[in-house]
């Protein structure tokens, strides 16, 4: 009933962009993504294409499951390439009633769109070759400079803590559904009243069972001597081996070209 | 009434990269009045199972017939079917929602269109049914102790008036006193009311002592169905799938060895009791 939800998918493989240091994995995404604003005209494309074409190929991910990723932004990426098209001044391509659209907004648009959908891909391949404790985890490491300022170990926690909680919450949503269903409620049927009504046998269970559920983590935290962030070490600390340092000279070597390219054409 | 599964399939996550096949060409049929256990190590498939009797699941290949009709046909009226066969799942925490007792019973019957009067009519039949005292009909569901609320859960579906209850693991969690009690209500709502009785419980004696078939699960296959008598008679291939004969079964098996008269297929304390003063010559 849920299953079409996907937040922080993991796609589980034996491959060497799985083994990645997810602190490369986090900082070789955002220069990807910077990547994608310097790069320009078909050679830059060509270029982010290739790219991402072999980190993929790398991942063992299939590329059917990355396409669905998409799906989410369809109208997004209408909506973007629609405004871009019509409100770029320029020569006129067509014209009809009031709406015109030109040739560099056609231009314009095509350029939104490949850059949205890169963008897209090369998260979600981050997402779906880290386990979101994995990430959470390098976040916090490198934040780790800042915990003067932020208190970096709690709001990792959080984070991890939250994401752990969205596949049990949706499993139980899915199983307090089917008890109601099986006392003949309906949530599918009626109008917008009658179906926000109807969520009120889903809900509370719902909410009672996180409520209890927190109640049962931080008591079990407690137990366990938790104190938060101050002197604590971890069990498997992130230790950069040879391929990370790889990683790092290819992605950095990449926006060198990509800036190069952009300098040069 | 009558609930059959024709070759029954069912996979959990076939469009994510983890496909586990929970039911693998499931056959069974349920006639009318039967009292069936299902038993199953855990993750077995026993709740999978029970809940493509009320259509909850549909099954990813396979057929499911209630009285000889397709439930998954165009058109079929799911909705009527679940108020035949009711189903209340292993937490009672999972349905419980009203602000009292009595208003929680009534949530099924109402959202089978019956009017307020006749709601709590049958709330309170169906309440009465379960064992649960007056004085509790006007607390708040959550304010009673995990017995009570299981009674709470099994009225509520019960006052829907099906013609089958199916009751996955009811007596998880619950004390021998308790376990008893409800499994006795069970027992005497099967021979009043004359419904047909579906349960899935882990415990070999409770199955021994109250129900007339027993099916047995494992990997989604479904290896014996049969009596209690003939299914715990295989108990060293029990053994083999993580589950075991009764107790007793075990103990009428070394006095037999040991060379007494007593019948080895006693499955309750009080036939292996008959059978042992037998064999004693009283
Ligand atoms: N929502 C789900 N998503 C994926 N797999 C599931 C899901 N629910 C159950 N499974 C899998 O299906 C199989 C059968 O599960 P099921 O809940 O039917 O077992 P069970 O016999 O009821 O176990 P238990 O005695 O623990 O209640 C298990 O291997 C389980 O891992
Ligand atoms: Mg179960």
């Amino acid at each position: 009933m849920l299953k079409d939800i996907t937040i922080g998918q993991y796609y589980p493989a034996e491959s060497p962009i799985h083994r990645l240091d997810p602190r490369v994995k986090i900082v070789a995404t955002m220069i990807f993504i910077v990547s994608l604003f310097v790069a320009e005209g078909w050679a830059g494309y060509l270029i982010s294409a290739f790219f991402l074409g072999m980190c993929i190929l790398l991942s063992k991910v299939p590329f059917g499951y990355i396409v669905k990723g998409l799906k989410a932004i369809v109208i997004l990426l209408c909506i973007t390439m629609f405004f871009n098209m019509v409100f770029t001044p320029g020569d006129p391509l067509v014209q009809f009633w009031r709406i015109t659209i030109t040739v560099q907004g056609v231009r314009m648009a095509v350029k939104m769109g490949v850059r949205l959908i890169f963008l897209i891909i090369g998260s979600s391949l981050m997402t779906l070759t880290t386990t979101p404790n994995q990430l959470t985890n390098a976040i916090e490491r490198l934040l780790k400079p800042l915990g003067f300022i932020i208190p970096v170990h709690e709001i990792a926690m959080m984070m991890s803590i939250a994401l752990r909680f969205i596949p049990i919450l949706m499993e139980e949503t899915d199983k307090i559904m089917k008890a109601q269903m099986a006392r003949g409620a309906d949530f599918e049927s009626g109008n917008l009243v009658k179906k926000v009504r109807s969520m009120v046998p889903l809900l509370v269970p719902l909410f009672i069972s996180a409520f209890r559920r927190a109640n049962d983590l931080a008591m079990a935290m407690e137990a366990r001597c938790y104190h938060g962030g101050k002197g604590r070490t971890q069990m498997k600390p992130l230790v950069y081996r040879w391929p990370d340092y790889a990683a790092y000279a290819a992605v950095w070597g990449y926006l060198g070209v990509c800036i190069a390219v952009r300098i040069v054409l | 009434m009558s609930i059959e599964l024709k070759n029954v399939t069912y996979a959990y996550g076939t469009e994510s990269a983890y496909e586990t096949v929970a039911l693998a060409g499931i056959s069974l049929k349920i006639p009318d009045g039967q009292f069936v256990g299902i038993i199953g190590h855990t993750g077995s498939g026993k709740s999978t199972l029970v809940q493509h009797f009320n259509g909850l699941m549909r099954p990813t290949r396979g057929q499911v017939l209630f009285d000889g009709e397709d439930i998954w046909a165009e058109g079929y009226d799911l909705k009527h079917l679940r108020s035949q066969v009711g189903l209340v799942f292993q937490y009672p925490e999972h349905q419980l929602f009203e602000t009292d007792v009595l208003s929680d019973v009534c949530f099924g019957p109402k959202n089978l269109g019956f009017s307020q009067e006749e709601c709590e009519e049958l709330a309170l039949d169906a309440l009465r049914q379960v064992g649960l005292k007056e004085k509790y009909y006007k607390l708040s569901p959550f304010e009673l102790s995990g017995g009570q609320k299981r009674r709470v859960a099994i009225a509520g579906v019960l006052a829907m008036n099906p013609k089958m209850l199916v009751l996955d693991e009811p007596t998880a969690g619950l004390d021998p006193k308790g376990r008893d009690d409800i499994l006795d209500k069970i027992k005497e709502l099967h021979e009043t009311r004359g419904i047909s009785i579906a349960i899935v419980s882990h415990s070999m004696e409770d199955m021994a002592k109250y129900v007339e078939r027993i099916v047995v699960m494992n990997h989604g296959h479904m290896p014996f169905d049969g009596t209690p008598r003939e299914v715990f008679s295989h108990y060293r291939k029990l053994e083999k799938i993580g589950l075991a004969a009764p107790q007793i079964t075990y103990i009428m098996h070394v006095l037999a060895e040991k060379g007494m008269a007593v019948s080895t297929d006693a499955t309750t304390v009080e036939e292996a009791k008959e059978s042992i003063l037998k064999a004693l010559g009283h």
